[in-house]
């Protein structure tokens, strides 16, 4: 029996009007700083159920910071954060603990556990948080590193003893293993080859069709953006500036949207200096 | 609305408000009229709704329904469930099992029903999944891609497991005593060079370490020394009362201290404050690759981290054995003046006769080969450590426990020396 769902608010407007999609993440006038540096200033973002979005903006912005924040490890100053219809100040450890127990955190370098091996690793939620069976702790252990793309032989191996993109797979492994609602990716590409980060980004885009998920990634890599994200969120100067699908961002006039989007290392400007210099091999 | 669990709160009319429970229709309630605030607990036990796998017989096939949540919280109940089911006997040669009854659905339930496919298939019977939406396809067909290589177990040979048990660490002990020697080895190499070009000595290093090593460590060596010369002194008072030969505990508390209680003392004291930092600090560079880095840009690490941290052990531990003898000797007296009633100036009288110099250079020659050998096992460990935080904390500690062992056997090849020498 879910017991653990807990007390959960909400206001009901007494005309049965039609609710807009469901935010299943809820961040609000959010104020965060470290000293006297204010990095997320009143942000506001909303994630809806079911999508991937994909969370940019410029080095040092506070992107990481406001996915840490979101999962409760850095303090914020002001503002309310709801998750899962739950508000995350409000609530009970009790409330709190369920709710971490429906979202999984892809950290950006894996984050293993060194004493541990990888079948451990991904077994780890499990064993603390569920009563099952070793042997189905195994299978599912391994299901879920099958269905990363990994091989059975993996499982044994310690983290220190994995390349970047096996740990990247692994960690991801271990964000599943409690078959989350909500997965946190932070830098899910970054420092995978062309090749691996295009097979991750496919890899996320089956798994959040097939499990369901909602995908909150914060991302430096263009082709992510444009290849499995459903709406893209910018940050800066410490707010959301502008949030919506790919089209919205390639037509934006905004200084620094158009630096981003259209810029040299974009598909776009691509595409256009190659039609500017034809001939040209790219 | 409110959904994902078992429960779910829907607006059936324009001012009703029905609450359903897996599927079904638990309470009305009508909305008052206006905006309204509606807390909604789901706290306590609802009794009905647990997952089910129903079996019926129909004609040639069994048809096994699977109706309710099939969720991780659910597993335990629902493999037991499922293996009562295998072992349940029936003639049915197909079966069928029917998922549309299923109202959630995660990666372990969807495991589930998929183990029970191959469990029945492999008894040769023919089982399909019918009643698959069209959102739970892509779940069922990547779980049965998986686990199709049977687990191998890995716990053969287990009774001969403590001898090569044995012979690991015996190679191993092997092992680590050739990396002392080569690292000694490596540690001269890099002596000498710097003795020829004193530009590539790291000077500003060295001092740095020795201020950690020697001058951070003199309060808590003379604090500990002057106990030890204190309770030496006691116990010596104590025991030689009876014989009325109070005032040899002098001749004792000099020779005890000047030749092995002092150097010892401040040996293993070194070593568990500044052997296992190096060992800590190298095997966290290492972890981070600031070793290879540094040999990537052409330098030595031996020159740049070891030597310095060697030099200053070699230097600071000499310092502290003499700071230490003299807070032992002080100690010492002090005991015998106010618990003993010894005059100070009879102490003083008494040491100057039955200690020579010997005694004192017994001490201090020691001093520096033990930080010898406490800097380079601190050194070789901390470049033994691996990826994994664990490695870096067994490392520490074999660091700490390997230098007091082996100060505790040069202490004894030097008391075998000494005495062949007549000194």
């Amino acid at each position: 029996m879910d017991t653990t769902m807990a007390a959960t608010e909400m206001n009901i407007a007494a005309a049965g009007r039609v609710p807009a999609p469901k935010a299943i993440i809820s961040v609000s006038d959010v104020v965060v700083g470290f000293g006297e540096r204010v990095i997320l200033d009143h942000l506001s973002l909303d994630v809806m159920r079911g999508e991937i979005l994909g969370f940019v903006g410029g080095s040092g912005a506070g992107k990481s910071v406001l996915m840490r924040t979101i999962v409760g490890l850095v303090p914020k100053r002001e503002g309310r954060i709801t998750v899962l219809d739950v508000d995350l100040d409000a609530a009970t450890d009790e409330e709190r603990r369920a709710i971490e127990r429906r979202w999984g955190v892809l950290f950006q370098h894996g984050a293993l556990f060194s004493s541990l091996t990888v079948l451990q690793n991904v077994q780890f939620p499990m064993r603390e948080y569920l009563d099952i069976s070793p042997r189905l702790r195994d299978e599912i252990a391994m299901a879920k590193l099958e269905m990363v793309g990994l091989k059975a032989d993996v499982g044994d191996k310690y983290p220190a003893e994995l390349s970047g993109g096996m740990t990247k797979r692994v960690a991801l492994a271990r964000a599943l293993a409690l078959d989350p609602d909500i997965l946190f990716l932070d830098e899910p590409t970054s420092g995978l080859d062309p090749i691996g980060a295009g097979d991750f980004d496919e890899l996320i885009a089956t798994l959040q069709r097939t499990l369901g998920l909602t995908v909150f990634m914060v991302t430096h890599d263009l082709d992510s953006l444009h290849t499995v994200c459903d709406r893209i969120a910018v940050l800066a100067d410490g707010k959301v500036i502008a949030a919506g699908p790919m089209s919205v961002m390639l037509a934006s006039e905004h200084p620094w949207l158009k630096a981003y989007f259209r810029g040299k290392r974009s598909r776009a400007g691509r595409a256009s200096q190659e039609t500017g210099r034809p001939g040209a091999a790219s | 609305m409110v959904s994902g669990c078992d429960m779910a709160v829907e607006l059936s009319t324009d001012s009703e408000l029905m609450f359903k429970y897996d599927g079904t229709i638990w309470r009305r309630s009508r909305l008052p009229s206006g905006r309204a605030r509606i807390r909604i607990c789901t706290r306590g036990v609802f009794v009905s709704g647990g997952p089910e796998l129903k079996s019926a017989v129909d004609g040639e096939r069994l048809v096994l329904a699977a109706v309710g949540p099939w969720t991780a919280a659910h597993s335990d109940a629902l493999e037991r469930t499922i293996d009562e089911t295998v072992a349940t006997p029936a003639a049915a040669r197909k079966v069928e099992i029917d998922m549309s009854g299923i109202d959630r659905l995660d990666t372990f339930g969807a495991w589930l029903l998929e183990r029970l496919r191959r469990t029945l298939a492999s008894d040769g019977r023919e089982a399909v999944l019918v009643g698959v939406s069209d959102d739970r396809r892509g779940l069922i067909e990547d779980l049965q891609k998986v686990n199709l290589e049977p687990a191998e177990s890995n716990s053969h040979l287990l009774g001969l497991n403590w001898l090569a048990a044995i012979g690991a660490t015996m190679a191993e002990v092997t092992r680590s005593f050739l990396l002392l020697a080569q690292m000694l080895g490596e540690v001269s190499h890099a002596g000498v060079r710097a003795l020829i070009r004193p530009g590539s000595f790291r000077l500003t290093s060295t001092v740095h370490h020795l201020d950690r090593v020697g001058w951070r460590a003199v309060p808590i060596i003379l604090l500990i020394t002057f106990l030890i010369g204190a309770i030496i002194a006691q116990q010596g008072i104590f025991h030689f009362r009876r014989f009325g030969a109070e005032v040899y505990v002098v001749d004792m508390v000099g020779v005890l201290v000047l030749r092995e209680i002092g150097v010892l003392i401040v040996c293993i004291m070194v070593a568990g404050r500044s052997g296992s930092a190096y060992t800590a600090e190298l095997g966290a560079m290492k972890m981070r690759e600031e070793i290879d880095a540094l040999r990537t840009m052409g330098f030595d690490p031996v020159e740049v981290l070891i030597l310095p941290r060697i030099v200053a052990i070699v230097i600071a531990v000499p310092i502290l054995t003499f700071l230490g003898s003299m807070a032992a000797l002080y100690g010492g007296g002090l005991v015998c003046w106010l618990y003993g009633g010894m005059n100070p100036d009879i102490f003083l009288s008494r040491l100057k006769e039955s200690i020579s110099l010997n005694h004192f250079v017994v001490g201090m020659v020691k001093a520096p080969f033990m930080a010898m050998m406490i800097g380079i096992v601190a050194c070789v460990e901390g470049l033994q450590v691996k990826g994994s935080a664990d490695s870096l904390g067994s490392q520490t500690t074999a660091s700490v426990v390997k230098s007091i062992f082996l100060v505790i056997v040069l202490d004894g090849f030097f008391a075998i020396f000494f005495a062949s020498m007549g000194k």
